[in-house]
């Protein structure tokens, strides 16, 4: 089915100081030999070992040489989508790189869709479905933070927590199950004490890894910051100098609303992604109808509301504004951003202080054109976002075809510990311990009726 | 006689007379052929029938209109309802029977079946014709004809008996072995293999020192295996008796392990991982130091006595010095030892859900020889084989049960997808929706298929259709009788029930823990009268109503995920896909769905070795 054979850049787009093209498919060698060539023209790709490294030349129509590059030669199906695979590594040049690319495409290769390699590694068997997705993930990392996740989900981190929170499934289903299938047996029950402490450590790793999906989403989307403000308080200028200073890799996501643009922004590897609100108006019954509705929308995405004010502007209708606003952003962390403090006179200052009295919201006086105190602006946002730096070892559900799996298991874990309180039959306690295994098997393989019985006669002696 | 049939059974095990006879009872002329005609239906191992699982498994063939469960009741010897303490789905009947009466309940039933006749011989070969059965030949060199031929040969096939190092060939001691069979249909691309079983010694009733053991009587009530009123039990009733090894038994059964067959390398097929032999239970479990042996009565009159968790292939020696060690043993009689046997079985792979061989048309399969153990688990996939035989000759839609509807779909779902990798035996556990699948329903599930089938009787069904009128009527009347808190609190506080504010229906407090319909028919005057109206089976109605009232969460939740799951289940996709050629699929995947074919996306995912995402791929390619 997988008959073409494709290319594509798999290193970042830009010019940097190498970069990998990678070529996958049945004719991936002999396509690869029309544009490379060996300092011996006797020498082919097709000819060379699995594993191997070659040094040559691309060519282009003309003969004329385009790059010195480095061919690494990968075998079916000993390679990351289990077909034939040439990787070329050539200068970083986007020119050169291009070049290269535009080689192939006219010798036979077509130019790889997003996600095609993985698509092709999981039809292939060369993963599971939680590593071609961790892949992706990994493909659109933007921070090292999430980086590392998605390199941890791959080297089976998760799959490691996940077995283990099988083997607890197994242990707990097989001594549930014991007591209905061989209760005339000769053997020594759990009784409801063991099995609510077992229930409980199961609930607990799987409320883990559930609670986990938030960081892991965040970590992957950033964390929504509302930038909330009247027209000209310097918003754009102080979003400019935010990604300016930070040289952060910046994308624009088109948000559910067309008129709301998105920036991602990255501060000490923790990603913040900025929702401007355009809305707000100083017409008061504009305010009232429209401006604020849609800032009320905004603040509802987001975990963290900048509030910028324009100092010189203050009145008393900003006031009343604030603390309609700081209202709704109950629960979220509000930071009132002072701007343009740069124009402001001492004794001002004073009486906005004295203005903004009652919001306990954190306040910093900025002026984003001059540059002061963005730093401090930069530190409160990190202080904000509260977020645990996540350490190699940490696994985080990051996907939501899982969580969505592990959030009903965790339901389904929940009921049985309640039956388990309240006493009832085994047989009815595997209803709920079943719906959870089902759940739970869509991410960790399911548990079959013979393991459990297999469980049952490794571990008890049955048999009378 | 020309030796002209419909259906010829081969063996007249469990497996094998409830094929015969249902064969016979839905019109087809059948012959069942037997080694020895007074051994009919033998009970090989230990005299009962049922238990958990299994016992659901008689109430279904009974439902259905088999004869296990009207040979069980009237031969049983003692009764218990296994799991009383458990729901309702997990109650499970058992029964000793007398192991003689057993035989001969089922060849009165047997001897006085229309349509059927009776063989005495061993076959041999089989006569194929374009790829079908067409009849077999024996070994007194008797050539016979039939549309339809059913195997249930049990441990006979190539059977190889061990008692320590002495191996005896046979199908059951004093019976000799079967062959040919085995081998000619290796020729023809069977797939076979060994299976072990064991049995315990048998003892001398008079040598026994009860004194020293524990009694386990059994239950005195209304419950027992058929649905039938005018089947009863009726023999008088024995007890049971426990007692158990210690350190010392152990001692010399360990002593004996050098000769032991199953440790020697002398059996190297496999033995149920739940039944072991005594041997085996002391070397899997060292540390264990003491067994719970059951002393299960034979009959009625018989002195004989089976040793439940004693079976054995250690030397005869061995045997009598180990049981000499247990307390009430001491100067045990033994009539004959335990012994191992292995026999031929056949990959259960190469069936399909009607028991018929995938390889060969009109040939089916029943019992042991498809590496099931239980005369339970053999009865009932006589019944579906006879069933489709008779289907297969004479047209009609096959017959298939699923696994929401009975423990023989499951078991039977299980064999044909999952094939086996040691004796297959039944339990709850392997269902996945065992609270519908109840001992107290399967009628409710079956006897109407049993009806339309034509196995069920008239008299059969019209007591069903009387049950199910009584059931409903009680079921409107607690539904719909208002219950006033002054009439019903001063009850309520003495069964430590929390008092009624204001009125409810009578219903709504059988849901109550504490309470139960008969209970509940002490304190309302109009609720006894309406179950003294009830004239037959009483009790049984009493029970069902109730079952359904106080679990109707259960049941109803089950059918639920039942039906959603079941959505799988009407994916049809045999014949439709090209595995070999669906390379996103793991190579496995691909030669098990090859080899298995499957009948439905469902029945895929149950296959070994086929993955939720194998099962995702296979929903893709059907346009799900």
């Amino acid at each position: 089915m997988n008959s073409n054979t494709i290319c594509a850049i798999s290193t970042p787009p830009g010019s940097g100081g190498i970069a990998v093209i990678r070529v996958s498919g049945e004719n991936a060698l002999s396509i690869s030999d029309k544009v490379f060539k060996f300092k011996n023209l006797e020498e082919r790709l097709a000819d060379k070992a699995g594993y191997t490294v070659h040094f040559g030349n691309i060519l282009d129509k003309k003969n004329q040489i385009v790059d010195e590059v480095l061919a690494t030669v990968f075998r079916s199906p000993h390679s990351f989508t289990g077909e034939d695979v040439v990787e070329i590594a050539c200068h970083g040049s986007v020119y050169i790189q291009e070049q290269i690319l535009q080689l192939l495409i006219e010798n036979g290769c077509s130019l790889a869709r997003p996600g095609e390699f993985s698509m092709r590694a999981f039809s292939n068997g060369k993963m599971d479905l939680s590593q071609a997705e961790a892949v992706a993930d990994l493909i659109a990392s933007t921070t090292e933070a999430s980086h590392r996740m998605a390199m941890n989900q791959m080297r089976g981190g998760f799959s490691g927590e996940l077995r283990k929170l099988r083997g607890k499934m197994l242990n707990f289903v097989s001594l549930v199950e014991l007591e209905l299938d061989f209760s005339e047996e000769e053997v020594e029950f759990a009784d409801r004490e063991q099995l609510s402490a077992l229930a409980t450590e199961i609930h607990t790793k799987i409320t883990t890894l559930v609670n986990s999906f938030k960081t892991g989403n965040v970590l992957k989307a950033g964390i929504p910051v509302a930038l909330v403000g009247e027209t000209n308080v310097g918003k754009s200028t102080l979003l400019n100098v935010l990604l300016n200073e930070d040289r952060a890799i910046v994308s624009d996501i088109h948000g559910t609303t067309r008129d709301t643009i998105e920036d991602m922004v990255n501060i000490e590897d923790i990603t913040f992604r900025f929702i401007d609100t355009a809305g707000i108006r100083k017409t008061s019954d504009e305010i009232e109808k429209i401006g604020i509705e849609r800032t009320y929308q905004k603040i509802e995405q987001s975990d963290i509301v900048l509030w910028i004010v324009d100092c010189t502007q203050v009145t008393e209708h900003i006031e009343w504004l604030t603390e309609k606003i700081s209202k709704k952003a109950e629960g979220k962390k509000t930071i009132l951003v002072f701007n343009k403090i740069d124009k402001l006179a001492d004794d001002e200052r004073e009486v906005i202080d004295e203005l903004f009295n009652r919001f306990e919201a954190e306040r910093i006086y900025i002026s984003a054109k001059k540059r002061i105190n963005t730093d401090k602006l930069k530190k409160a946002l990190l202080t904000a976002s509260q977020l645990k730096r996540i350490g190699a070892d940490d696994v985080i559900v990051n996907n939501v075809r899982h969580y969505e799996a592990l959030r009903l298991a965790q339901a389904d874990i929940e009921r049985v510990l309640d039956g388990i309180n309240t006493g009832i039959s085994g047989d009815f306690l595997s209803q709920d311990i079943r719906s959870c295994l089902h759940h739970l098997g869509e991410i960790t393989g399911q548990i079959t009726n013979d393991e459990v019985l297999g469980e049952i006669f490794s571990k008890f002696c049955i048999g009378k | 006689m020309d030796f002209n049939y419909d259906i010829i059974v081969i063996g007249a095990g469990h497996a094998g007379c409830e094929a015969a006879t249902t064969a016979a009872n839905l019109g087809s002329k059948t012959l069942l052929i037997t080694m020895d005609m007074n051994k009919i239906a033998q009970m090989s191992c230990n005299p009962a029938i049922g238990g958990i699982a299994k016992g659901q498994i008689v109430r279904e063939i009974d439902a259905l209109g088999g004869q296990m469960g009207i040979v069980t009741d009237r031969t049983a010897i003692q009764f218990r309802m296994l799991n009383r303490s458990k729901g309702p789905a997990m109650w499970s009947p058992r029964s000793q029977s007398d192991r003689m009466q057993f035989i001969h309940e089922w060849t009165k039933i047997v001897s006085n079946t229309d349509n059927l006749y009776i063989w005495q011989d061993t076959v041999t070969k089989f006569i194929f014709k374009n790829g079908a059965v067409v009849g077999i030949k024996t070994a007194l060199g008797v050539e016979m004809h039939a549309k339809a031929v059913i195997l249930t040969a049990g441990t006979f096939l190539t059977g190889l008996m061990h008692v320590g190092t002495t191996q005896i060939a046979g199908g059951r001691v004093s019976e000799p072995a079967s062959y040919g069979i085995t081998e000619q249909l290796k020729e023809m691309g069977f797939t076979t293999d060994r299976m072990k079983t064991g049995t315990p010694m048998r003892i001398d009733e008079r040598s026994i020192d009860f004194s020293k053991l524990t009694e386990q009587p059994g239950d005195i009530d209304f419950h027992k295996f058929s649905y039938l009123k005018e089947v009863k039990r009726e023999l008088p009733q024995r007890s049971c008796w426990i007692t158990f090894t210690n350190e010392k038994t152990h001692e010399i059964l360990n002593q004996g392990l050098e000769f032991s067959p199953l440790y020697n390398g002398q059996i190297q097929s496999i033995g149920p991982r739940y039944c072991p032999s005594i041997e085996t239970k002391i070397v899997t479990f060292a540390d264990k130091t003491s067994h719970q042996l059951f002393l299960e009565p034979e009959g009625v009159h018989s002195t004989e006595w089976y040793i439940n968790g004693f079976s054995s292939s250690l030397p005869l020696q061995t045997q009598i010095e180990a049981v000499h060690t247990v307390p009430g043993l001491e100067n045990v009689q033994l009539f004959r030892p335990g012994y191992a046997i292995e026999y031929d079985f056949f990959d259960p792979t190469q069936l399909t859900h009607t028991l018929e061989t995938k390889r060969i048309k009109n040939l089916f399969f029943a019992g042991q020889v498809n590496g099931t153990t239980g005369y339970e688990e053999a009865a009932g996939q006589g019944m579906i084989a006879g069933i489709n035989a008779h289907i297969n000759i004479h047209g009609g839609k096959e017959f298939v049960l699923h696994r929401n509807e009975a423990y023989i779909g499951v078991l039977i779902d299980d064999l044909v997808t999952k094939g086996v990798d040691e004796p297959y035996r039944m339990f709850t556990s392997r269902a996945e929706y065992r609270i519908l699948l109840r001992q107290d329903n399967a009628d409710e599930r079956l006897t109407e298929k049993g009806y339309n089938l034509g196995l069920v009787d008239k008299n059969r069904f019209e007591q069903y259709k009387n049950k199910r009128e009584e059931m409903n009527s009680l079921m409107d009347f607690l539904k719909n009788k208002s219950i006033k808190p002054n009439d019903i609190n001063a009850f309520l506080a003495s069964k430590n029930s929390s008092e009624l504010s204001h009125g409810c229906k009578l219903a709504d407090l059988v849901l109550r823990p504490q309470l139960d319909i008969y209970s509940l028919a002490k304190a309302v005057p109009s609720l006894k009268n309406k179950i003294e109206n009830i004239s037959e089976i009483r009790e049984e109605i009493v029970e069902a109503v109730e079952i359904i009232l106080k679990y109707a969460g259960y049941i109803d939740r089950e059918k639920m995920i039942a039906e959603k799951l079941h959505r799988l289940e009407n994916i049809q996709i045999k014949d439709k896909l090209d595995y070999e050629n669906i390379l996103s699929l793991s190579t496995e995947a691909r030669q098990k769905l090859k080899k298995i074919n499957p009948e439905t996306i469902g029945q895929a995912s149950r296959i070994p070795g086929i993955s939720p995402s194998d099962v995702n791929i296979l929903l893709v390619m059907m346009g799900r």
